[in-house]
């Protein structure tokens, strides 16, 4: 079985060497103050205790008040996995992160994707396009205040 | 005398019929040589994740159908252990024991067109891929008898199946169990030693272990590269920790070893069917509606549940907000990140084997775009 780390054991051995970067924690997943998000990816990356070499998914969640980065990562030498989330964008915005794509290849596509449907922005990122929608399409679908523009409906009256 | 060349940028797709759906690259040429590779994705984008928030539960299992077409029943096995992971539901056995022999049944219909395809692309027109497609028409049968459909099946419900298996169907499934093991053989006597096969496929597109694991890159790429990751094995959903297989490495990494584990788990998903037959018992299909209502509304949460699906890790992503739909659903596409290094893989390979390279990543356009 692949062991899920507890949310307050992985809080506090982040906060023990990463200073202050902890925003909160549930009992799965442990939130992650969006300007320290490198430095504790290097270390869950490096770090002997954590060594998370896979990065199985990263995506974005809209709260209207703000949006959230989920990532999951795996420990393939340990067996074992985590759930950091970050909050970002407060008041809709300009959301932007920090890019993980130095540190796993594997985010490359999934923060595009999250760029294209969600609007979040993540610097430092070597290629930031469009993914699934065409260069100048308005707007970011997945957010809770796009309006989907229905097919179905035929304008009968002649207006705009 | 040396003549000046020029490098051209070729755009291929994305109606080429050899790019598996409609994928779109552009690709630099000197001469026979590629020099750059660009993806472009985006030509089967349906929304899929928009739409989910606006269906019940129940209502997204079919759009799980449409995303990886031709591993259905893989794709509604990861919804709904996401879902049943969501709504801490029980599901009832024989439920459990139906859906692993469909995702298994559908494990090996996805190699066969897999092998069948990569097979095509290296030129060996019709003949293999036709004896590819015959197997898996035998399974699409199967699943007819299960649910009525064949290739968009949504069989899977929380908590089980929606409906029992007909008697007929056991004795069609051990037929075509010994047909499929002899067209296995059949494929490995032609095709496995066959010395083109060798030729064009042993050595190209190698990629190392470390750089697959920083890239995401699950399934049977990384396992050619022998890294020991199945998640049936490392993290056994459903009922496969009561199952015996052998877990198939190679360490080669390249084309040839691509292949080789495809046909090689097709092998040990039939042992693992015939664990299941003789494992499963008479009983309920799934929980009663009191339990399992067809109206879910979960606790607000977040879950994330992942299988190991025939081209990689398969994982959805769900969140709740305590109402009928849910608040976000998010793919974890495996055909999308295996791509993550196609550069890497083409880049200095020649033209002739770009099609070679690229189906032996085994990609869905249906999933790459969602």
């Amino acid at each position: 079985m692949i062991q899920e780390w507890r949310g307050n054991y992985l809080a506090e051995k982040i906060e023990l060497k990463v200073k202050n970067s902890v925003e909160k924690f549930d009992d799965r997943s442990v939130w992650i103050k969006s300007d320290s998000l490198i430095a504790v990816c290097n270390l869950l990356k490096e770090d002997s205790l954590f060594e998370f070499d896979l990065l199985n998914s990263l995506t974005s969640v809209d709260y209207i008040d703000h949006f959230e980065v989920v990532y999951h990562f795996t420990s393939i030498s340990y067996r074992s996995s985590c759930i950091i989330k970050c909050k970002v964008g407060y008041g809709r915005n300009k959301p932007e992160i920090d890019s993980v794509v130095d540190i796993w290849r594997g985010a490359d596509y999934q923060e595009r994707e999250v760029w294209d449907l969600m609007g979040i922005k993540f610097n430092g990122h070597p290629n930031l396009k469009r993914i699934m929608l065409w260069d100048g399409f308005p707007g970011h679908p997945l957010r809770k205040d796009f309006v989907t523009y229905d097919q179905s409906i035929v304008n009968t009256k002649g207006d705009e | 005398m040396s003549l000046e060349t020029r490098p051209v940028t070729v755009n291929l797709g994305p109606q080429h019929p050899s790019t598996h759906g409609v994928f779109r690259m552009r690709v630099t040429f000197d001469g026979e040589e590629i020099v750059d590779v660009e993806p472009v994705f985006g030509y089967l984008h349906r929304g899929s994740e928009k739409l989910a928030e606006e269906r019940t539960y129940s209502q997204i299992v079919t759009l799980t159908d449409r995303m990886d077409y031709v591993s259905s029943m893989l794709n509604n096995q990861a919804y709904i252990l996401a879902v049943e992971k969501l709504c801490q539901i029980v599901p009832s056995p024989r439920g459990v024991w139906l859906r692993m022999i469909a995702s298994e049944l559908q494990r090996i219909a996805s190699h066969f067109v897999a092998t069948g395809f990569l097979l095509q692309d290296l030129g060996a027109l019709g003949t293999p891929l036709i004896y590819c497609m015959r197997e898996r028409e035998n399974i699409l049968d199967l699943f007819e008898m299960l649910c009525g459909a064949r290739i968009t099946n949504s069989y899977l419900r929380p908590g089980g199946v929606f409906m029992d298996a007909p008697d007929v169907f056991w004795p069609a499934l051990d037929r075509s169990m010994v047909d499929i093991e002899k067209s296995i053989d059949e494929i490995e006597e032609y095709l496995s030693g066959n010395e083109i096969v060798f030729s064009r496929t042993k050595g190209t597109a190698i990629l190392s272990s470390e750089s697959l694991v920083n890239a995401s890159i699950t399934g049977p790429m990384l396992r050619a590269s022998g890294v020991d990751w199945d998640l049936r094995h490392r993290n056994p959903y459903d009922y496969y920790s009561e199952i015996n297989f052998k877990r198939i490495l190679h360490t080669a990494s390249d084309n040839y070893a691509r292949y080789w584990i495809r046909v090689q788990e097709m092998r040990e998903s039939l042992k693992i069917i015939s664990q299941c037959i003789k494992y499963i018992e008479p009983g309920p299909v799934r929980p009663s509606f009191d339990d399992v209502p067809r109206l879910i509304r979960p606790e607000p949460g977040d879950s994330y549940a992942a299988i190991e699906g025939s081209k990689g890790e398969l994982g959805f992503y769900l969140v709740s907000d305590g109402g009928i739909a849910p608040y976000r659903m998010h793919v974890r596409a495996p055909s999308l990140i295996n791509l993550t290094l196609l550069r890497e893989m083409l880049v200095g390979e020649l033209f002739g084997d770009l099609f070679v390279i690229f189906g032996s990543v085994d990609l869905n356009m249906g999933e790459v775009d969602r």
